[in-house]
């Protein structure tokens, strides 16, 4: 018998077409994952099954689940059957959670309002739930607030207010995009014992084909709203028909064609880099928190290569960004460009500065939504002594937007005009436009979609080649830094611990965290490869 | 928490000192003697010398700023210069009408704002939410002085409801005196209501798109309960910062509503200290006024704690 049973589901919102003849099974105990991009309409499925839908929305075909029609029940049923019978886990665990209410009465309300018991009760089965998700009592007691946990904690803490019931179906929506490698694997396999111990059926959505790879008994893909292909994994990866299908895959495992320029000049010098953060005393006398960021770090990038840093958050590869940027004061140690200084006594140097650009990970947030095009793309020329004016500042514009693969026309438009991958090139067009020698990706395809990602990485390599560019590219995803750097820096609390080529970091890991990582990192199988 | 309460006491205790010395030297450069004034154009020089003398009018700025700080921390308010009576038991009078009257309104603009906001916000877009965000528009937009012309107009003088203004003190009992302050809180209550209400409901918009709303109604939270245990206390924060700010207001700001009421409040005192050069009561009241608006802003901080763990948690 099928727990969950979507049959020619169509849901327009106003009018505008999302989904259109979705068909999908899940049956007890099984692991089904929706696969698409953004706007594919995968979490829109997952929204219809929980009847979670915005205001405007219709739905057409039938939505079973365990024998209730979903589309038909009124709202009061409704509320009986979500926390109860299926539970949901969201993407952001940063804010899935009520700030101000304790994780225990958080995971006690689940059973509170669904079952006729007492306070103390339900508490203990929310210590009872917690357990479960590996958040012992001694360290995670009910009285705790979210803002005291990692986000992988936090999404552990859904995770129990989802089961806490012991639902016959749990709806994962990109359950660790938002999260650390390792991290990352250790939800997936709470999830995977989870499922197995209470014989729950499970819709997992992502759009990261190797976190289902694993996993999932059965994969569903999606386009526009569409479900192009489903199959038995892992078997469907070796028998893909559909050309967008096809198309996912091979961007999931692309690797940009480039050569290694690696010249024997360096080009940026940190040298014993030392940030340290105070924190607020915790008591009126005491001594304050000293953090220690970034601990004497050391390393060189030579003129042309592509050096990766990878790290957990925490890591301190963003404080060492800011510190290279001269955006935060160093307390020890030198970074030196091209032999030059990057801060001069208290201030940044800004004939370095000048020759160093960023291109942070959010193409939505790192633009202002007033500025033309032109205006953005413009802005690093108040590093210049004597920015370009006239027709010669039109022809850098033109030649920025042109080699980033958009055209001068663009250049009128405003920011919300584009997707997101035309942001990200717009970002690099940005860094561009001043002929910088170094470039630092911080985490700059992170947010983007595989065959998008695919695009900006080819983009990448290709500025690379054309104007000797050189990288340093800053990443948790290991497949991305794997794909295009030559060589590639492992960062745990605020210290490198091992460096080296990437093929051979890789292939051949020494340090026990960076074997840690790369276990941890999901793989597509080989036979898709 | 105890940390938090420490750190928002030193900050109180800094702020008013800061005050004090602002509102000292201000009336220090305001032109006019007050001695002169008091005995009139025709004075002669040596009279007036003698009123300063005796006033206290002669010591260097800071002899005379800390025998005003003395006082007020001892709770002597100095004599007024016109009217030859303790500044404290003149404020200590005002304060029996101003300080009700406050609350009065204040309690009357959160009855209303409360339920019309979060009305307005669960249901967002109907009928409802457009006659409510009408009504506060209205309301915010017309003059509160006017606003009590008419209550008077309708309720005073047409169906002889209330009286048309006055105050006949506390003496003549809880009722009485009650009524009396009704029209001018309703009065000034309406324009703080309609404020209140449209903050109310946008902040409860904001919390209400929240991702962890969408979790509470994932668990089975019908929308109202939703919005009861979760969205509620967030969306607090900038509404008690409204609510500080608007008491604070009340407290001082009702000078027109005082006087179109003929009530003897802080305001009127104020008023007619100022244009009397009674500089002593003046800087009395203005003082006890930053000492109340600071004390309320402490009050809302502790409240915001209360409220937020985070802030608990941060200091």
């Amino acid at each position: 018998m099928t727990l969950l049973e979507i049959e020619s589901l169509d849901l327009d919102i106003h009018g505008t077409p999302i989904l259109r003849d979705v068909s999908l099974t899940v049956a007890p105990g099984q692991i089904v994952g929706v696969i698409g991009e953004s706007g594919s309409g995968k979490s829109m499925t997952a929204f219809a099954v929980m009847q979670l839908l915005p205001n405007g929305t219709t739905c057409k075909g039938r939505v079973t689940l365990s024998g209730h029609d979903m589309l038909a029940l009124p709202e009061a049923r409704l509320c009986k059957l979500r926390g109860d019978e299926v539970g949901m886990v969201f993407q952001e665990p940063m804010t899935a959670l009520n700030p101000i209410r304790t994780i225990g009465d958080q995971v006690a309300e689940t059973i509170l309002i669904h079952e006729d018991v007492t306070k103390a009760e339900a508490m203990a089965r929310a210590r009872e739930a917690l357990n479960r998700v590996e958040l012992p009592a001694d360290r995670f007691p009910l009285t705790r607030y979210p803002h005291e946990l990692s986000g992988g904690q936090r999404q552990r803490v859904v995770i129990a207010m989802a089961i806490a019931l012991r639902p016959k179906l749990l709806i994962a929506d990109e359950p660790t995009t938002a999260l650390d490698v390792t991290t990352q694997a250790q939800i997936l396999e709470l999830l995977k014992r989870l499922v197995r111990e209470d014989g729950m059926g499970m819709l997992m959505i992502t759009h990261d084909l190797a976190v289902v790879a694993d996993m999932a008994d059965e994969i569903v893909i999606m386009q526009h709203g569409r479900v192009v292909e489903r199959g038995a994994c892992p078997a469907i990866f070796s028998n893909l028909q559909h050309p967008y299908s096809k198309a996912l895959l091979a961007a999931s495992s692309h690797i940009p064609d480039r050569a290694c320029r690696t010249t024997d000049a360096p080009l940026l010098e940190v040298n014993r880099v030392v940030r340290d953060y105070r924190l607020p005393r915790k008591t009126l006398f005491g001594a304050p928190v000293v953090i220690h960021a970034v601990k004497g770090v050391s390393f060189t990038l030579e003129r042309g290569e592509s050096l990766g840093l990878v790290g957990e958050s925490g890591c301190g590869k963003s404080t060492l960004t800011r510190a290279i940027l001269g955006l935060e004061e160093v307390q020890g140690g030198t970074i030196r460009l091209d032999g030059q200084p990057v801060f001069d006594g208290h201030r940044v140097n800004r004939a370095v500065r000048r020759r160093m650009q960023v291109v942070f990970q959010d193409p939505y947030g790192s633009f202002n939504p007033r500025h033309r095009v032109e205006r953005l793309v413009t802005e690093p020329f108040h590093l210049l002594e004597t920015p370009p004016t006239g027709a010669a500042r039109d022809r850098a514009v033109d030649e920025a937007l042109t080699s980033v693969g958009l055209t001068p026309a663009d250049k009128d438009k405003y920011i919300h005009e584009f997707s997101g991958g035309q942001r990200q090139r717009i970002a690099i067009a940005r860094a561009l436009i001043i002929k910088p020698d170094l470039i630092i990706l911080d985490e700059a395809v992170s947010a983007l979609d595989v065959q998008v990602r695919a695009q900006i990485l080819d983009l990448l390599a290709e500025l690379s080649a054309k104007f000797g560019l050189t990288y340093l590219f800053i990443s948790h995803d290991l497949s991305v830094v794997r794909s295009i750097t030559d060589r590639v820096l492992v960062m745990k609390s605020g210290e490198i611990v091992e460096q080296g080529p990437t093929t051979r970091v890789f292939d051949d890991p020494q340090h026990p965290y960076t074997q840690q990582l790369i276990a941890a990192a999901p793989r597509l199988p080989e036979t898709a490869a | 928490m105890l940390r938090y309460t420490l750190k928002r006491l030193v900050s109180l205790a800094i702020s008013l000192a800061v005050a004090s010395v602002v509102i000292f030297l201000a009336i220090e450069v305001l032109p006019g003697d007050p001695a002169a004034y008091m005995l009139g154009v025709n004075a002669q020089e040596d009279t007036v010398a003698a009123l300063r003398e005796q006033l206290g009018l002669n010591g260097t700025m800071w002899e005379r700023y800390s025998s005003w700080i003395g006082g007020l921390l001892t709770g002597d308010f100095g004599i007024s210069y016109t009217y030859r009576t303790p500044v404290a038991d003149m404020i200590a009078d005002r304060m029996q009408v101003s300080l009700p009257l406050a609350i009065y309104a204040l309690t009357l603009s959160t009855l209303i704002a409360f339920p019309a906001g979060i009305l307005a916000a669960s249901r967002r877009g109907s009928a409802a939410d457009v006659s409510i965000m009408g009504i506060t528009q209205l309301g915010v937009a017309i003059p509160n002085f006017w606003f009590a012309m008419l209550m008077v107009l309708i309720f005073a003088i047409n169906l002889r409801w209330f009286s048309a203004g006055g105050f006949p003190g506390w003496d003549a009992g809880l009722y009485p005196a009650l009524k009396s302050l009704t029209l001018p809180a309703i009065s000034l209550a309406l324009p703080q209501a309609s404020i209140l209400a449209r903050i109310m409901r946008s902040s409860l918009l904001d919390t209400l798109s929240e991702d962890f709303i969408r979790t509470a109604r994932a668990k089975g939270l019908t929308r109202a309960q939703a919005l009861r245990r979760h969205a509620l206390r967030n969306a607090l924060i900038p509404v008690l910062t409204i609510i500080g700010l608007q008491f604070s207001f009340l407290l001082a700001g009702a000078i027109i509503i005082e006087n179109v009421f003929f009530l003897p409040g802080l305001g009127r005192l104020i008023f007619q200290s100022i244009s009397s050069r009674d500089l002593i009561v003046v800087e009395s009241v203005v003082m006890l006024l930053v000492f109340a608006v600071v004390l309320v802003n402490f009050a809302v901080e502790i409240t915001y704690a209360l409220v937020d763990p985070r802030l608990r948690h941060r200091s």
